[in-house]
């Protein structure tokens, strides 16, 4: 597996890739309004493109049904005959908003086929992040010279514990691709997973108190390249709980068991798995033999 | 260097350019670079260079091909708990050059990039070190979680000598993975460099000591096939491979990293008893159990008997307890639910309507699947979301994220549950 090439064509070049929630069970019911959303964000994109020439924005809309690119700042045909939707909005943006305005109507229709009963309030968090280190995997393939990159996820819905796997993977994978992942969570409840993605991959986690200006919170702390991160005192965190809980009642634990098969965790004893239907074999004799053994062996110093 | 001096100062250079080691700039491309074997014939007989990109995918291709073969649909069960002894030859065979710059400084690197990925896909895993020097089998380190301590002890001693004993190192690792937890798997991989091996006893009865401690022995060598290594992996269920170069050693090293099938009578299912530990508070002071030094702020608590620990994985020296985080867990998940291979669409197939309006670009990348001349280029499909990918989105999918993109774009109700898929 290729690893991070060292050299790129200056320090400060970023390819920023911004995963944009855009779940309607999340929008119907906050304090700012999408399209207030929308103003500081896309102010912002144009301030991370206007920092550097060579700067590269990547935009996937992270949906409820369906998740896809809305905007990449390389390709040229965003500035096709788009005109401008007169509300002072420059060209460049045209085209991601009538792309955003297509993939929410899909979505929305994708998302009717569906009963209401069933809703889950989560967005598809664990698509977009592979959609995203599949096309940074892509800029790293092009050669020795290319942006440092690094994953933006805007959000506000809550986490999906169905989830959890594929996001896992995902934060592996990108802490081996050496990317961080940035998170800014809009929403209500905390976030576990966009916590425990920014601590393990080395990004920046925030909550933003007050959604006015959250335009000055993404420019002052989201907004800094890879290289400046170094000079610049960024929100650091603070205890991220990496406890686990069990499988069958779902409450967090300090101590449990392990099938020592399957790897599911279980607060209690129990006779088989549930998830793999090993039976246990000898299980108190040989767990106060070993555990007896340990003590006795002298700690090497 | 000296070419381009010579240029500046407007000398003339002559065609066999000697140098100060006695051998030309062109010599040394054939003796160190064997360019030969960067060319092929095509049908027609005329030479071309290869091009690598399409063979490393059939060879990846081929590589799903037979583990999917394998697995057969069933859901195969892998030794997730591992204690693996790396048992390294240092007799004098492996002071030979034939591996630059020795085989035991190529040995030792590649040893070193295996262990930290080793840990990386094991992390509930233990190894231990053992080396054979002059005939006698030495522990270089016991089995441990640490990938710096074995890492140390490893490079520590880095000296070819004497004979090497392929029962004296069996017998070893027996003895000490005797003592390891029944539900763990216990296995060997033995760097083999020498030709022959100068044993004390019988090694057909250390052989069957093996099998019958279910200790799965897998060895790589660096010399050339020996029966007595091809018996012993096939009795007790190893791998055995023979390393040609530099590279292709490091690829087999690599290959004994993912965790093995698990062969169900070898290990019993147990439920570990796991603690998980509680970040301590920022700016509490505390003696940590593992250097014996006072640390400020960082670091865990045993939820059992409250000693402090500086790093996770590991086991409380105080109590014994296994201290893990979620994430650990977690690394292994892949293992357990892994996604089925994309199928591959003939290049140039018929554009018949799906393709025609999901294939134009790869569903990961957004690289264009358009090849030359308009018309479709390879590609693969996955055969759940009906995506397609680029070839090294294939790649990159099923060696490092272990996720399908367009599997994942699709909304689940909540009705499925997590183990179904």
């Amino acid at each position: 597996m290729p690893s991070v090439a060292s050299k790129q064509y200056s320090d400060d070049v970023s390819l920023l890739v911004l995963l944009l929630d855009t779940n309607p069970l999340f929008w119907s019911n906050t304090s700012i309004t999408f399209s207030q959303f929308l103003s500081h964000v896309l102010a912002f994109l144009n301030a991370v493109l206007g920092l550097n020439q060579l700067n590269q924005v990547v935009v996937i809309a992270t949906g409820y049904s369906s998740c896809d690119y809305i905007y990449d700042s390389s390709l040229t045909s965003n500035h096709g005959n788009f005109e401008s939707r007169g509300t002072g909005m420059p060209p460049l943006f045209a085209s991601l908003l009538k792309k955003l305005e297509d993939f929410v109507t899909k979505d929305e229709e994708l998302s009717r086929e569906e009963g209401h009963e069933d809703r889950t309030p989560s967005c598809l968090l664990s698509g977009s992040l592979s959609m995203a280190l599949c096309y940074i995997q892509r800029v790293f393939r092009s050669g020795h010279i290319h942006p440092q990159p690094r994953i933006l996820c805007l959000q506000g819905s809550p986490d999906g514990p169905e989830q959890y796997v594929a996001v896992m993977n995902s934060i592996f994978s990108a802490q081996r691709l050496m990317v961080p992942i940035d998170s800014c969570y809009i929403g209500v409840q905390n976030s576990a997973f966009l916590q425990q993605a920014s601590y393990i991959t080395g990004g920046v986690h925030h909550t933003p108190k007050q959604l006015d200006g959250l335009f000055q919170y993404l420019t002052t702390i989201f907004a800094t390249d890879l290289h400046s991160r170094g000079f610049v005192q960024l929100p650091k965190p603070i205890g991220v709980d990496f406890r686990a809980s069990c499988f069958c009642h779902k409450k967090t634990i300090d101590m449990g068991y392990i099938c020592s098969v399957c790897l599911s965790i279980f607060c209690e004893h129990h006779k088989k798995c549930s998830t793999c239907g090993s039976v246990f074999g000898q299980s108190k004799l040989d767990e106060a033999s070993s555990v007896s053994d340990k003590k006795r062996k002298a700690p090497h110093t | 260097m000296s070419n381009q001096r010579k240029r500046l100062t407007g000398e003339r250079e002559d065609e066999d350019d000697e140098d100060a080691e006695g051998i030309g700039e062109w010599e040394r491309a054939y003796v160190d670079d064997r360019s030969w074997e960067e060319l092929q014939e095509d049908e027609s007989g005329l030479l071309r260079p290869i091009d690598n990109s399409a063979i490393y995918h059939a060879q990846y291709r081929r590589r799903l091909r037979m583990l999917s073969a394998a697995a057969a649909g069933t859901r195969i069960q892998k030794g997730l708990i591992r204690y693996l002894y790396i048992v390294i030859d240092f007799s004098r065979a492996a002071a030979e050059m034939d591996f630059r710059p020795s085989r035991i400084a190529v040995m030792a690197k590649h040893v070193e990039a295996f262990i930290r990925e080793f840990f990386d896909q094991n992390p509930l895993s233990q190894i231990g070190l053992v080396s054979i020097k002059n005939g006698v089998a030495h522990t270089l380190t016991d089995l441990g979680g640490s990938p710096e301590t074995h890492i140390k002890a490893l490079m520590g001693k880095l000296e070819a000598l004497g004979d090497s004993s392929l029962q004296n190192a069996l017998e070893l690792v027996n003895e000490h993975l005797s003592q390891v937890p029944s539900y763990g798997h216990r296995e060997v991989l033995i760097l083999y460099s020498a030709l022959c091996t100068c044993d004390p006893g019988d090694i057909m009865e250390t052989i069957q000591k093996c099998k019958k401690s279910k200790l799965r022995c897998s060895v790589i060598g660096l010399s050339a096939e020996m029966f007595i290594c091809k018996h012993l992996c096939q009795e007790t269920g190893g791998l055995y491979s023979v390393a040609v170069d530099e590279v292709h050693l490091k690829d087999l090293l690599l290959e004994h990293a993912p965790p093995p099938p698990a062969i169900a009578e070898f290990a019993i299912a147990n439920l570990i008893k796991m603690g998980f530990p509680q970040r301590a508070a920022e700016g509490s002071m505390a003696i940590c159990s593992c250097h014996k030094e006072v640390k400020i702020g960082a670091g865990y608590m045993c939820p059992r008997c409250k000693a402090r620990v500086c790093d996770l994985p590991t086991e409380c020296t105080i109590c014994g307890l296994t201290l893990v985080s979620s994430p650990h867990l977690a690394r292994s998940y892949h293992h357990l639910f892994p996604i089925a291979p994309f199928d591959e669409v003939p290049a140039f197939s018929s554009l018949n309507d799906s393709r025609r309006t999901l294939g134009k670009s790869c569903f990961g990348c957004q690289q264009s699947l358009i090849g030359t001349g308009n018309k479709p280029g390879p590609c693969v499909t996955c055969r759940k979301c009906k995506h397609y990918f680029c070839l090294d989105c294939d790649i990159y999918i099923h060696e490092s994220l272990h996720n399908c993109p367009g599997c994942e774009s699709i909304h689940r109700p909540k009705s499925v549950s997590l183990m179904e898929e």
